[in-house]
C-alpha cells in the first residue's frame, strides 16, 4: 500500500475540494446556474492549398469570440468555438458541416471562402436545418435561407467601382478575369454598367485558374489601349499578372488598373513593390480611419503579431460572429429559424462603419471603398461609397 | 491456430461480410454509417488497384479518372432530375443556353447506369492496350497516367458551363423522385453499396484463384517469360487494367450518392495517389485487405481532422509510413501473422 495515511488523503482531498469550490462559488452567484456553452462552429480550410487565404479567417473569428466571452457571452452563455477543417476539398467541407451539426449541434457556422465551398455546404444546411455565416465577397446569384452573406456581393463592388473609374479618366475598360463563375459574372455586370456610362469595352479576356503566363493577354491589352483595365484575376495568377504588367509598361500610370479581389493579404503574396499604384475596390481597407478600425487592427496585432495584416474577408468573418450574437440577442433565442428572422435589419458598427443585413434577402448593406496600393503594402482611400444594397440578382 | 492460405482468405471474406451486413449497421448511427458509405466507395477503387497493382504490377496513379467519371455520370443524372425542367443552375450563370448535346443521354437513369459500367471498358482498354503494346511499364506507366488525371482536371474546370467548373456539381436530394438526402436515404444506399461491394470482392477473389490469376502473377514477377510463352501480356494487362477501371467508375457513381456532390477534385493527382495509398495501407495482396484500407485511412481522415483540425495530416502522413515501414504488406500481413496463415 502506499505510504499516504488515510487522514492525509483526507486533507489533501478536501483541500483540493475547497479550491475548486472557490471559484465555482464567484460563477453561480453571477449566474444562478452556470450556464452551459453555446457552440459556434468555425468552418475553413486549415490544410491544403485555400488554407494561405482562409486560416487568417478563424482568427479574426476566435477573436470575436472572445471579445464577447470577456463582456459576458450571449444570452449569458459562453461561446465555445469548434474549428472544422474543410481541407481546401469540397466534399470535405459537407462532410465537415454535417459533423458540426449533426454531432456537435452547433448552433451556427460561420464559414467557407471560396464558392464553391458553399456550393458543396448548403444542401447540408438544408437538410440539417443549420445557418452559416458566409464572410467573403462573391459573385451573387444565390439567396439561400440557411445563408447569412456578410461581405459584399458583385453589384455591390463592381459597380461602384466602374462608376468611379468612368470619372476619373477615359471611359475605355479592358476586362481580364480568370475563368471561373466570379470574374465572368463580375464581367457580366461590368458590361451594362459601362455602357450605361457612355464608356466602352475594348476587351474581354479569361486565364484559367492559376495560370502565370499573361503575355498574350497583355499583348493584347497593349494593342487595345484601354483607360482602365478591371481585372479580377485571382490567387498566385496575380503574382505573374502583377509582374507582367509592371514589366510590360503597364505601371499604373498612364492606363490604371483596378481589381475588386485584390485586398491586403493578397498584396502580402503578391509583393507590395508588385502592386503598388494600382487600385482595389473593398468594403475594407485595414486604413481606415475610424475609432472601430484602429481597435479592431490593434487588438488583432496585439493577438496574432505586429506583422499581421487585415484584410476584407478577416473583418467580414469578425463581424459574421457579431452579427449572430445580435441576432440571438433580438431573438431572445438560438433557435436557428427565429435567430434567421431577427436577423432582418441587424445594424452592427463594424471596422468598416455600420454594415445592416438586409431586410429580405440576407445579404447586407453596406459603404465600399477604392484604396490605391502603397509600397508599405497599404491603401490609400481614394474613394468612399454611400451605403450600397446588396443586390445579388441583378437585372442586367 | 495454424490455417491454410485458403482458409485465411475464406475467413477474410466472412468477417469483412459479418462487418458490413452486420457488426457496422448494429453498431452505428445515421451519420457514422453514411461516413462509412462514403469511405467503402473509395474501397472499390482499392480492389481494383490491388488487381492491377499487386497482383499484376500495373501502378496505375490515374485511377481517379474513371473514380471521376462514374461520379459524374451519376451526379450529371441526378443533377438534371434536380433541375427539370430548367437547365442545371450553373449552366444558367455561365450562359449556356441548350443543355449539352453530350449531357442528353444522362436524362436516363438506365443509360446512366448502363454507362457507368460499360464506358469505361473501351477507354481503358484502348488507352492501356495501346501502351502496353509498346511495352511501357513501370514508372512511366503511372507518370501516363498521373499526366491523364492533371490534364482532365483542367479540362474539367475550364468548361464551367457544361461540367459545372471548379464547383462541381452539387445540389441534388432524389432518384427517381426518392428522397437520398435524409438518414433513410442514406441508409438505402449503404445496402446498394455493400452488395455491389460484396460482388465484387468476391469475383475479384475467384478471378485471382482462376487460371487466369496465376497468369496476372506471372505477368508481374517475369513478363518477358510469360510473353515467350505465347501469351498477348498486353492483352492480359489492359484487361486486368479495365477491370480496375470500372470498379474505380462504380465507386465514383456511389460516391456521388453518398456525398451528394462530385467536384473535380475526384478525378485529380491527389485521390488518385489518395487511393493507391488506401491498398497500401490496407495490403495490396489482399482484396479483403484494401476494403480494411480504405474503411481505416477513411476514418482515421474524419477522426483525426475533427479532433485535431490543424495538424491531423501530420498524424495521417505518420500512419502511412509507420504502415510501409513496419508492414510493407500492410495490415493484411498483420492479420496473417496473428492467426498464422501459411503463405
Amino acid at each position: 500500500m502506499s505510504k499516504i495515511s488515510r487522514r492525509r488523503f483526507m486533507q489533501i482531498s478536501g483541500s483540493l475540494v475547497a479550491a475548486g469550490a472557490i471559484p465555482g462559488a464567484g460563477l453561480l452567484t453571477k449566474s444562478s446556474f452556470a450556464a452551459e456553452p453555446i457552440k459556434l462552429g468555425l468552418l475553413h480550410s486549415l490544410t491544403g492549398t485555400i488554407a494561405i487565404a482562409e486560416a487568417a479567417l478563424v482568427e479574426a473569428e476566435k477573436m470575436a469570440i472572445d471579445e464577447i466571452n470577456a463582456a459576458g457571452g450571449v444570452l449569458g452563455r459562453m461561446i465555445d468555438p469548434v474549428v472544422a477543417d474543410g481541407a481546401s476539398d469540397w466534399p470535405t467541407f459537407a462532410e465537415k458541416t454535417k459533423q458540426l451539426l449533426q454531432r456537435d449541434k452547433v448552433a451556427a457556422i460561420v464559414g467557407c471562402y471560396t464558392s464553391a465551398s458553399r456550393k458543396a455546404v448548403l444542401p447540408v444546411l438544408k437538410q440539417s436545418k443549420g445557418l452559416l455565416y458566409y464572410p467573403t465577397y462573391y459573385e451573387g446569384q444565390e439567396e439561400d435561407k440557411h445563408v447569412i452573406y456578410t461581405s459584399q456581393e458583385a453589384t455591390q463592388s463592381v459597380i461602384s467601382a466602374i462608376e468611379w473609374m468612368a470619372k476619373q479618366q477615359g471611359k475605355t475598360f479592358f476586362l481580364v478575369g480568370s475563368d471561373y463563375i466570379y470574374p465572368r459574372t463580375c464581367n457580366k455586370i461590368a458590361k451594362p454598367t459601362v455602357a450605361r456610362l457612355g464608356g466602352k469595352v475594348v476587351g474581354e479576356e479569361y486565364a484559367p485558374l492559376g495560370h502565370t503566363e499573361f503575355s498574350s493577354i497583355i499583348n493584347k491589352i497593349k494593342a487595345a489601349k484601354p483607360d482602365w483595365i478591371y481585372s479580377t484575376v485571382v490567387g498566385g495568377s496575380n503574382v505573374a499578372f502583377y509582374k507582367q504588367l509592371k514589366a510590360a509598361g503597364l505601371d499604373g500610370g498612364k492606363q490604371k488598373l483596378l481589381s475588386t479581389v485584390v485586398s491586403e493579404n493578397e498584396i502580402d503574396g503578391i509583393g507590395k513593390e508588385n502592386a503598388v499604384g494600382y487600385y482595389a475596390c473593398m468594403g475594407y481597407f485595414q486604413s481606415i480611419k475610424s475609432p472601430e478600425n484602429e481597435k479592431f487592427v490593434k487588438a488583432i496585432k496585439a493577438k496574432y503579431g505586429q506583422d499581421r495584416v487585415v484584410g476584407d474577408p478577416m473583418e467580414c468573418a469578425y463581424n459574421s460572429v457579431y452579427l449572430w450574437k445580435m441576432a440571438v440577442e433580438k431573438a431572445k433565442s438560438f433557435d436557428v429559424d427565429k435567430v434567421t428572422a431577427a436577423s432582418s435589419g441587424i445594424e452592427f458598427s463594424a471596422p468598416e462603419g455600420k454594415v445592416t443585413v438586409h431586410k429580405t434577402n440576407h445579404h447586407v448593406s453596406k459603404k465600399v471603398r477604392i484604396g490605391r496600393a502603397r509600397a508599405d503594402g497599404q491603401f490609400d482611400i481614394v474613394h468612399e461609397s454611400g451605403v450600397i444594397e446588396p443586390n445579388p440578382f441583378p437585372k442586367l | 491456430m495454424n490455417i491454410s492460405a485458403k482458409q485465411g482468405e475464406r475467413f477474410a471474406h466472412a468477417g469483412l461480410a459479418l462487418l458490413l451486413l452486420g457488426l457496422l449497421p448494429l453498431a452505428l448511427g445515421p451519420y457514422w454509417l453514411n461516413l462509412v458509405g462514403k469511405y467503402l466507395a473509395f474501397s472499390f477503387v482499392a480492389v481494383g488497384i490491388v488487381l492491377a497493382w499487386g497482383y499484376c504490377g500495373i501502378l496505375s496513379l490515374g485511377q481517379g479518372v474513371f473514380f471521376g467519371f462514374g461520379g459524374y455520370a451519376m451526379a450529371m443524372f441526378l443533377k438534371l432530375e434536380a433541375s427539370a425542367p430548367e437547365l442545371p443552375d450553373f449552366m444558367v450563370w455561365s450562359s449556356v443556353e441548350k443543355l449539352p448535346f453530350w449531357w442528353e443521354p444522362y436524362s436516363s437513369l438506365t443509360v446512366t447506369i448502363a454507362s457507368i459500367f460499360l464506358v469505361p471498358i473501351p477507354v481503358a482498354f484502348i488507352f492501356a492496350y495501346a501502351i502496353f503494346r509498346k511495352r511501357v511499364s513501370g514508372v512511366y506507366f503511372a507518370i501516363v497516367t498521373i499526366a491523364l488525371s492533371m490534364t482532365l482536371v483542367v479540362l474539367n474546370i475550364g468548361q464551367q458551363g457544361e461540367t459545372g467548373g471548379a464547383n462541381g456539381i452539387t445540389d441534388f436530394s432524389t432518384l427517381l423522385g426518392f428522397d437520398i438526402i435524409n438518414d433513410a436515404g442514406k441508409v438505402a444506399i449503404y445496402w446498394v453499396e455493400v452488395v455491389l461491394l460484396l460482388t465484387a470482392t468476391t469475383l475479384a477473389a475467384l478471378l485471382l484463384h482462376s487460371r487466369f490469376g496465376k497468369l496476372l502473377i506471372a505477368v508481374r514477377d517475369r513478363e518477358d517469360r510469360v510473353r515467350f510463352s505465347g501469351f498477348d501480356t498486353a492483352m492480359i494487362k489492359a484487361f486486368i487494367f479495365t477491370v480496375s477501371a470500372v470498379l474505380s467508375s462504380v465507386g465514383g457513381a456511389m460516391f456521388a450518392l453518398q456525398a451528394g456532390l462530385v467536384t473535380p477534385s475526384l478525378i485529380g493527382a491527389v485521390t488518385s495517389v489518395e487511393l493507391v495509398i488506401y491498398a497500401a495501407v490496407g495490403g495490396r495482396l489482399s482484396v479483403v485487405g484494401a476494403v480494411i484500407g480504405a474503411l481505416l485511412v477513411g476514418f482515421m481522415k474524419s477522426y483525426l481532422s475533427e479532433h485535431f483540425p490543424e495538424i491531423w495530416l501530420f498524424f495521417l502522413g505518420g500512419m502511412f509510413i509507420f504502415v510501409v515501414w513496419v508492414l510493407p504488406n500492410g495490415l493484411a500481413d498483420l492479420f496473417r501473422k496473428i492467426l498464422r496463415v501459411k503463405a
